[in-house]
């Protein structure tokens, strides 16, 4: 079947989102961005199509007459298992980079740490993806990078090598994992893995779930069209007239998530933008920081590396606070002396966080005043709309100075430029020039 | 004025560049031929009495604006910024500042004189006052301040007009003679003043010419080189006289052949946008900027920058039988001392009159005189015009306040923006 692709080439994160002929959203991917762009997007495609593909395993399923609850259920387990083979697929990837880096530094005395490292790492999978176990982050890095850490301490205590030189095996060989793409027939082999450990517990539709794999499996998807926008476009793998500016995209993917919007604000990772749309989704007006990223996500993310917390970590933890501090600087440089001296003022952490928090979403106010307002229904959009903290103190500002209005924000929020991208790809590859597109599509 | 060494090189240019060299060439040898230098600025500048009584103008800055454009303000800006400027302080001051403090070469190579006096004929910016202060307190030379009201109710008054021409009676023209050693001589004025207005008529034809679909010319990028001898040294001279005809002439000869503007890479072979702009470019970037409206077919056809040395499309011209009352309403009719409705209304009458599909404004971080305001200007113009508004943010002269990055990311946005509105296309 033929498909349309949206990528958002972010400073942070890369992301995609599939559109099948008729405008229905098929699957969204995510990775982090890297230096290697045309990877990233690579990576992004490639987990939204084996999104895609789960769906079509649903699909087949409610077919087949398995209740929608019950199909969504064991679609979860499969998805689950899937990830785990493909943790586990990543740390096959991880043992050989990190034996070949070893080697090649000659650092020889940590070659039985590392293997202990990768051999552990290996025997936790199961419970990293075990059912109802949460997990940091959803990339590779993060998660390998913790658990690494953490057992290169545990190894140097016991003699298997030095600290230091174990992180930074590991630190030489993860640009390479993750560089590494999927060989051809990646997903079937890991999907008929899991769907080897889901069948047990799928009882009596476990014939329907392997059905719906098959089905995933043999599907030919063929690239329709594509549009590339971002931070990163300009060095997409995309020809110019298929890239868009990344205020068009949100812009539109906002009204394709929310019909009613008219004020979009987009906080990524080094881009705030406040967009004003029209019933259309068509922009009349916006405006973004300037050379400066003051207040961007990016300064969430050198929080919580100064307080050595997950990025996830951060929100509820501003949430608990009771009394918040005011800070002035949005300045990212200048926000860990800043968190350090009130730390030493005795402040508590979750309060300074709340006014950190504050801080970011009154500098959004002002691009937001200066873009011409905010309008009912005002769209909360990029990956700072995930967190809880941030989204209370807009909230708050916005009934405090424009009212009582609609505020929408999706758990998918962070992938409306790529959907607002898709839907321009959808548009080029009809040939419309003013033919409605599907405003009910969501990712 | 900027001379591009490939950007422009139509006959007009050539004289233009021909002009700058010889004028300072004249200014270097000044100490030795004994012709005095008058330092003074833009807007509101007195050229065709300085002229009347032998002096050389020399802009401060329009030497800070052409060290942005040859990459030298950087350290000209480091260097004042040792001497305890401070970041904030206009980028302009701290240019010139600093290339005289690194001997006072100019643009083209050669030393420029010191003043025999400073004239300041326009009191709307501020930082030229404190700037004069400054080059004052350097050089110990004479210095005359005109006090030049504000046009705040949007019109230029008799008691204006004669509270300005007094003291052009009573302080400059005494200043003039005493340092020049010379009488006053109205009817040498009003020769050079016959002169400018001449050169105005061919300017603004020049200007208008942009009205045409497509435009013949840039008003921004090209607009700046144009304004050059007008807005200098050069007004009320017959090298001025000359430039501006053989300009309208290859300008017409454009429209005949039905060319679009010069860009960095040539002609523009489709005009795809016409807008409006508000602002001063960014010098340091200018080039770059220039390319970036270039790649996406965006013609400037009507700009406010061209207009920050007397707006005179709008009917004004240099008057030899009123010439010092003439003089007053030059110094009291330059783009930033008008109010801001008029402004709005002179915008919004751009858009209209030149078929702009929107306005652009670039928000200098140096003059508070362009950028007070403009949020309400690209309001209320898009009210009135229905047009969209664009808004990037740069510099005059200071490198550290361009991120090319980001200025593309937004004017790349406007112009697809402009795109949607003019298709319709979004999702219904």
């Amino acid at each position: 079947m033929k498909y349309v692709v949206g990528i958002d080439l972010g400073s942070t994160t890369t992301k995609a989102v599939v559109l099948d002929e008729g405008g229905r959203a098929l699957g969204r991917g995510i990775t982090n961005s890297r230096s290697n762009y045309d990877l990233a997007c690579q990576v992004a495609l490639t987990e939204a199509l084996i999104h895609a593909r789960f769906s079509f395993v649903a699909q087949a399923m409610e077919e087949r007459g398995v209740p929608p609850e019950r199909a969504r259920g064991l679609l979860g387990d499969l998805e689950r298992l899937f990830r785990r083979e493909q943790y586990r697929g990543q740390v096959d990837v991880l043992e050989r980079t990190t034996a070949e880096v070893v080697g090649r530094f000659g650092v020889e005395d940590a070659r039985r740490g590392v293997a202990h490292i990768v051999a552990a790492m290996r025997g936790e999978s199961d419970a990293l993806y075990a059912k109802g176990a949460s997990r940091k982050s959803d990339f590779f890095r993060d998660l390998a990078g913790s658990r690494w850490h953490a057992l290169a301490e545990e190894e140097a205590r016991r003699g298997g090598g030095d600290f230091d030189v174990l992180v930074a095996v590991f630190d030489k060989a993860i640009l390479e994992v993750e560089n590494t793409p999927w060989a051809e027939g990646t997903f079937e082999r890991f999907v008929r893995a899991a769907l080897a450990d889901a069948a047990g517990a799928a009882g009596a539709d476990a014939a329907a779930l392997a059905g719906g794999v098959d089905r995933a499996v043999s599907l030919a998807l063929e690239q329709w069209s594509s549009v590339g926008t971002g931070y990163g476009r300009a060095r997409l793998p995309f020809p110019k007239e298929r890239i868009r500016s990344e205020i068009l995209c949100h812009g539109l993917g906002a009204h394709a998530m929310f019909p009613q919007t008219r004020t979009v604000l987009d906080i990524g990772g080094q881009d705030t933008k406040a967009i004003q749309v029209d019933e259309h989704g068509i922009v009349t007006s916006f405006q973004m920081n300037d050379r400066c990223a003051a207040g961007c996500g990016r300064y969430l993310g050198y929080i919580a590396d100064e307080m050595n917390l997950g990025l996830h970590e951060l929100g509820p933890l501003a949430q608990k606070s009771e009394r918040s501090v005011r800070i002035n600087s949005t300045c990212t440089v200048f926000a860990g002396a800043e968190l350090r001296e009130r730390l030493s003022l005795g402040e508590k952490r979750e309060d300074i966080l709340s006014g950190l928090h504050r801080a970011i979403i009154l500098r959004a106010m002002s691009l937001l005043a200066r873009s011409g307002g905010v309008h009912d229904e005002f769209t909360f959009t990029g990956g700072v709309a995930r967190n809880p903290a941030a989204v209370d103190a807009l909230k708050a500002l916005v009934a405090e100075n424009y009212g009582a209005l609609t505020m929408n924000i999706s758990s998918e929020s962070i992938y409306t430029g790529a959907l607002g991208a898709a839907l321009f790809a959808l548009r080029d590859a009809k040939g419309r020039t003013s033919a409605p597109v599907a405003g009910e599509v969501a990712a | 004025m900027p001379t591009p060494k490939d950007a422009l090189k139509d006959d007009s240019q050539l004289r233009q560049k021909t002009m700058i060299a010889d004028h300072f060439t004249r200014l270097s040898r000044a100490p030795d031929t004994g012709e005095k230098c008058v330092y003074t600025y833009v807007p509101g500048n007195l050229t065709e009495l300085l002229r009347a009584f032998g002096t050389l103008p020399v802009l401060p800055e329009i030497n800070a604006l052409q060290s942005g454009m040859r990459g030298k303000s950087r350290d000209f800006i480091a260097l004042a910024e040792k001497t305890g400027h401070s970041e904030d302080v206009c980028a302009y001051v701290k240019s010139d500042i600093g290339m005289q403090a690194a001997g006072n070469v100019g643009p083209t190579g050669e030393r420029l004189p010191k003043p025999d006096l400073l004239l300041l004929s326009y009191t709307g910016c501020f930082t030229f006052l404190k700037w004069f202060e400054l080059l004052r307190e350097q050089y110990q030379c004479p210095t005359v301040m005109l006090h030049v009201p504000y046009q705040g109710e949007g019109a230029i008054t008799a008691s204006m007009r004669k509270y300005v021409v007094d003291q052009i009676k009573e302080k400059l023209i005494p200043a003039l003679e005493q340092v020049t050693g010379r009488a006053y001589d109205e009817d040498l004025l009003k020769e050079h003043l016959a002169r400018s207005a001449k050169a105005e008529d061919d300017l603004v034809a020049v200007l208008e010419s942009a009205k045409h679909v497509p435009s013949p010319i840039d008003s921004w990028f090209g607009g700046v080189y144009y304004i050059g001898p007008i807005f200098t040294a050069f007004r009320g001279t017959q090298d001025a006289v000359e430039y501006y005809r053989m300009l309208r002439a290859e300008v017409e000869e454009r429209v005949r052949l039905g060319k679009g503007p010069v860009t960095p890479d040539g002609d523009l072979e489709r005009e795809r946008y016409r807008v409006v702009v508000e602002g001063p470019p960014p010098w340091t970037h200018f080039r770059e900027l220039w390319k970036m409206f270039a790649d996406e077919g965006a013609v400037v056809v009507a700009s406010t920058y061209t207009k920050v040395g007397g707006v005179y499309d709008f009917g004004f011209r240099h008057d030899p039988s009123r010439p010092l009352e003439t003089l007053a309403d030059y110094c009291m009719g330059c783009y930033t001392n008008l109010n801001l409705p008029t402004r709005v209304d002179m915008i919004a009458r751009y858009v209209r009159e030149y078929s702009a599909d929107g306005f652009l404004i670039n928000s200098v971080k140096s003059c508070k005189s362009f950028s007070a305001g403009q949020l309400m200007i690209l309001r209320e113009v898009e009210k009135r015009t229905g047009r969209p508004g664009g808004f990037i943010e740069s510099d005059l002269v200071d490198p550290r306040y361009f991120s090319a990055a980001n200025v593309k990311n937004r004017l790349e946005s406007y112009f697809q923006m402009i795109e949607q509105k003019r298709t319709g296309v979004g999702v219904a």
